[in-house]
């Protein structure tokens, strides 16, 4: 792979192409996201992040991993922005996921509130990564507010269910000049490298890699699934995957002059 | 066999004697259950009838061994599949429905087991609800904390690493009222991350004045959704109202609490039918309040001070397993709550298929967690329980238990914003 590859988001450079999530937690899938996957890059529920002695996740967090506090368990926009500002008290940094749920059953994002989140969170200075529905509109309104990437679900969350969303996915690849990372759903490595063949930026899964049976295999494999993908998008990616058919000959060839 | 609640303490005088037996013995000396007192609020709400509804034409024993292993196919459980996993028809698929069940918690919980602890801060009470032991006719040893003690039972309680109060009362608005619980409330946010009430049922503009205390979870047990039945358990008191305690839960959401618990007291009526309708309460509510985190408790009936003879009937810890799955197959977001009311190897074996959340360092007295906790006896009064608990292990044994069955026990989630 090409060294000087990297995955900038705010500003910031990054190797690794593979982001940990939040939801389930464990001190050996941390180290196996840190070890076996190469992540560089943890999200972190901040409702977690606050707690007292036992079991403080901040504590598991290794050095020279950047943390992305996430907003889980905000409502609404003005609930997000008290999240990511106590996350910045607490030491978090400036990075912060933008994660609004309206709904308890399927924990879908909330476009428009996630949207006046992120544009009271870019003007404080934050490097705001919104996680989000994937609908083209919604995704220019946040990176005219400033946000420093895009977070399109790509299936439920939690349901590894993979690339539900694919089409609506290829159109922010397409459309939109910040990175796209696929968050939400991806739950085999197959599918991670699908994504990324399709031009994502990065991944954020942490479900499929909680709920293996060997962990630090499985984090293995989203990372070789990654780079295999980053690779086949940077090659170019040959004809037979590309959108729409090509004959062989061209259709053109008899034109004269 | 039907239980045998009525006992007559030694200590209540003729005229009370009297008014208890009329109330036991003759039904029309009893207040309609179904009519709103003074003062109580009255909502416009559909989800009422839609459980009722389904509950009361719930016939259990319709459902084949077919509709059962049709409804553990599916992908997402349908109301008629619940039925299916709630009939008799289900428990020879017990094991099947709890490997369907633990892989529904795993996939939206992980491995994560929460855990609290109740406070309760007086036991006063107004109501005669016939097998509870706070109820008003029961000779126990009252007691109410005032803030001073409150604080004192909270700083023991938060030194031993517990991060989550569910603060009680017995249900008597004059003795502990809904200011006196605010403060409760404001101490506790001092000392917890997390504080969940259980108290009488109150109006909407209570619970926002409870949340803006530090309250944020409300948990109400209908106790039995069978109305007549309720009639013939509640005779006295302001719980006697039915439909009042039914949408206390809906009336919290008005009023800004961020999550609420429900559940049926399983053993007081069929619990076939309690546990379609508790499913359904939180089912409906979700659809109604999608914002709204929601969770269930499976209490069934214990013995109490007074009257050791109480028990959950025919709800065995089969049938009691049989629900906990029928619930988290259907209603995988909820979390579910198993108390101390069940004994260590079910809780055990329970949080590994589909509880959510277990008690720990339990206490159903007044002021004695001094004496519960460090074994010192400060010769304060204390006031009596409301229930015998079954599983007495502290915080720190619990935490090492979970812990050691391969789950991660999680003290806090949450965040008061």
């Amino acid at each position: 792979m090409q060294t000087d590859d990297k995955l900038i988001i705010g500003g910031h450079a990054f190797s690794s192409r593979f982001i940990l999530g939040s939801g389930k937690y464990s001190l050996s899938l941390i180290e196996a996201a840190v070890r076996d996957a190469g992540a560089e890059i943890i999200t972190l529920a901040v409702r977690r992040a606050n707690t007292k002695e036992h079991e403080n996740i901040l504590d598991y967090i290794p050095k020279g991993v950047t943390l992305l506090p996430n907003t889980s368990g905000a409502r609404n926009a003005e609930e997000a922005v008290r999240i990511a500002r106590l996350a910045r008290e607490l030491g978090c940094g400036d990075f912060v996921k933008i994660e609004i749920m309206h709904d308890s059953k399927y924990l879908l994002p909330d476009n428009y509130e996630t949207i006046r989140a992120t544009e009271i969170l870019a003007k404080e200075g934050f490097v705001v990564l919104p996680y989000m529905y994937p609908d083209l509109n919604v995704a220019r309104d946040l990176v005219n507010v400033g946000a420093a990437a895009v977070m399109p679900l790509a299936s439920p969350i939690g349901s590894n269910k993979g690339l539900a969303t694919r089409e609506f996915i290829q159109i922010l690849i397409d459309e939109i000049d910040l990175p796209i990372i696929v968050d939400a759903g991806i739950g085999r490595p197959s599918q991670a490298c699908e994504a990324m063949e399709m031009g994502a930026a990065a991944i954020m899964a942490n479900t499929a890699l909680a709920t293996a049976g060997d962990l630090p295999m499985m984090a293995l494999a989203f990372r070789k699934a990654i780079e295999a993908g980053r690779q086949a998008y940077l090659s170019g990616l040959g004809r037979v995957l590309a959108r729409g058919a090509s004959a062989s000959d061209p259709l053109t060839g008899f034109l004269r002059d | 066999m039907e239980n045998q609640f009525f006992v007559d303490s030694e200590f209540l005088g003729p005229e009370a004697l009297a008014r208890k037996h009329q109330l036991e013995n003759d039904p029309s000396s009893r207040r309609n259950h179904m009519e709103y007192l003074p003062g109580m609020e009255r909502i416009q709400s559909d989800v009422m009838e839609k459980v009722l509804t389904h509950m009361n034409s719930y016939d259990a024993s319709k459902y084949t061994a077919r509709d059962v292993q049709t409804a553990l196919q599916h992908e997402t459980c349908s109301i008629e599949d619940l039925k299916a996993f709630l009939s008799p028809a289900a428990e020879p698929f017990l094991e099947q429905m709890a490997q369907k069940a633990r892989m529904e918690t795993r996939r939206h919980f992980g491995n994560t087991v929460y855990l609290f602890t109740p406070l309760y801060i007086a036991n006063y009470c107004e109501n005669y609800c016939i097998y509870c032991g706070f109820n008003c006719y029961n000779h126990i040893r009252r007691m109410k904390l005032n803030m001073e003690q409150i604080e004192h039972e909270m700083k023991i309680i938060a030194d031993s690493g517990m991060e989550e109060i569910l603060l009680l009362t017995g249900e008597s608005r004059s003795m502990s009222g809904v200011e006196y619980i605010g403060e409760a409330c404001r101490l506790a946010s001092k000392y917890f991350r997390m504080v969940g009430l259980e108290i009488y049922p109150v109006n909407s503009d209570e619970y926002r004045y409870l949340r803006e205390c530090g309250a944020d979870y409300v948990t109400v047990f209908q106790e039995t959704y069978d109305a007549d039945k309720y009639e013939t358990l509640h005779l006295m008191g302001h719980k006697r109202v039915w439909p009042y305690r039914f949408e206390a839960q809906e009336r919290a959401l008005m009023g800004g609490m961020r999550g609420v618990a429900f559940s049926a007291l399983l053993g007081l009526a069929d619990f076939r039918k309690d546990a379609l309708a508790t499913a359904l309460h939180v089912y409906y509510l979700q659809r109604k309040y999608p914002h709204a985190e929601m969770s269930l408790s499976c209490p069934r009936l214990r013995p109490i001070v007074n009257n050791d003879k109480i028990s959950p009937l025919d709800v065995h810890e089969r049938q009691l397993c049989q629900v906990l799955c029928a619930y988290r197959i259907f209603l995988p977001f909820a979390g579910i709550t198993v108390s101390s009311r069940e004994s260590a190897e079910f809780r055990n074996g329970i949080v590994k298929i589909a509880a959510t959340k277990v008690s720990a360092g339990v206490s159903t007295g007044i002021g004695d967690h001094e004496s519960k906790y460090t074994g010192k006896e400060n010769g304060a009064a204390e006031g009596d329980e409301q229930f015998e608990i079954n599983d007495s292990r502290s915080f720190a044994k619990m935490y090492a238990d979970i812990s050691e069955e391969g789950l991660q026990p999680v003290l806090n989630d949450y965040l008061y914003v």
